[in-house]
């Protein structure tokens, strides 16, 4: 009976250990936690893209659900998923965006050429708003709630996938009931 | 006047051999206002882990973001934040992910506890099997010497027994002279 014992306990552990390890296969090592998750957006107060007098600030986020997409010329990735978010402005979703590290003429030549998906765009060059978020690479998307808490982070670039997966039930669980999103979104 | 020239000529390839390039990598000049200061920023910018660049730390790693988390360790480090404060400022915006000596709370457990936990179960186990081979080669050893007691005991009862039977045919033998 002992001797059992001492053969099975070792056993055991190693099914537990290989269980835990076996969760973990699969899982991509570069998608972090989001330490904001459910926190206010940081305060912050940085100028607008286009519009080097207008200054923005956390509370550019209060009143309505948004998507706060981080992007920059210098990212290809971002340059794929931007007539994805094209489609998402014009079915009626807010998104704010948030230009990384870039250079502001760049940002506007870019924006100029393949249309502009963002309600307002804040101009970030030094990434003080993307540190405070803990932004580690773009394309990165937040979905902010109407109170301006951050809900969820997609790291990477939104495509079908994505959004109807994750980000458009998101949107839908955090608007007020009063407020759908347009039907055209669902037909498609 | 050509040899002092390929003379300083062969020091600049000498020279180039000891520039690493890791050396380059990392070319952001802080001042710092005390030694106190710099020795805490090497500390510092070691345990905290780069969160693009994943299994190097900021020290070492030449991402932007890494470098952007520099110059904030830099910065409150130069305003008089303690250690602590600073990692938990990192930790706050990235993670637990960025610390490479996490926090102790239950997620994180199995990581600090686990190892000590296997390597106690692994004595217990080598103690208790110590034990059982131990015991086991006791009682082996008792029973040969019972073994021996016994067979020695044989002997003597054996031999008591021959010498009775001798000195009963001694004394038939002489009855038959008589």
């Amino acid at each position: 009976m002992n001797k059992r014992l001492v053969f099975l306990t070792p056993l055991a552990i190693a099914l537990g250990l290989g269980l835990i390890l076996f969760t973990a296969i699969g899982k991509d090592p570069t998608k972090l936690e989001t330490a904001r998750l459910n926190d206010p957006i940081p305060a912050f107060n940085l100028k607008s893209l286009a519009d080097k007098s207008k200054e923005f600030s956390e509370k550019d986020f209060i009143g309505k659900v948004s998507l706060l997409n981080v992007w920059a010329t210098w990212c290809p990735s971002c340059r794929v998923e931007h007539g994805y978010l094209n489609t998402l402005a014009d079915q009626g979703i807010r998104i704010i965006g948030l230009n990384y590290k870039d250079e502001r003429e760049a940002a506007l030549t870019w924006l100029k050429n393949l249309g502009n998906p963002y309600e307002l765009t804040i101009y970030d060059p030094h990434g003080k708003l993307g540190f405070d978020l803990g932004v580690y690479g773009a394309p990165e998307t937040y979905l902010v709630d109407q109170y301006g808490v951050v809900r969820y982070r997609h790291v990477g670039i939104i495509d079908d996938k994505i959004w109807n997966g994750t980000l458009k039930p998101l949107i839908e669980k955090y608007s007020p009931s009063t407020v759908k999103i347009q039907p055209k979104l669902q037909a498609k | 006047m050509k040899i002092q020239k390929n003379g300083r000529v062969f020091f600049f390839l000498i020279a180039l051999v000891f520039t690493s390039s890791t050396l380059l990598a990392n070319i952001d000049l802080y001042e710092f206002s005390s030694e106190a200061n710099q020795a805490r920023y090497k500390e510092l910018t070691k345990e905290l882990r780069c969160p693009k660049c994943q299994n190097q730390d900021i020290a070492d790693s030449n991402a932007p973001i890494a470098e952007d988390m520099r110059r904030e360790v830099h910065r409150l480090l130069e305003a008089g934040q303690d250690d602590r404060t600073i990692v938990s400022f990192m930790v706050d915006r990235f993670g637990e992910f960025v610390s490479y000596k996490p926090k102790v709370k239950p997620a994180t457990y199995l990581l600090w506890y686990g190892p000590w936990a296997l390597l106690i179960l692994g004595i217990v186990i080598i103690v208790f099997m110590a034990g059982r081979r131990a015991s086991k080669q006791n009682t082996e050893t008792s029973d040969e010497f019972t073994q021996e007691v016994k067979e020695k005991q044989d002997k003597a009862e054996q031999s008591a027994l021959l010498d009775q039977h001798e000195q009963v045919e001694k004394l038939l033998s002489r009855f038959k002279d008589d």
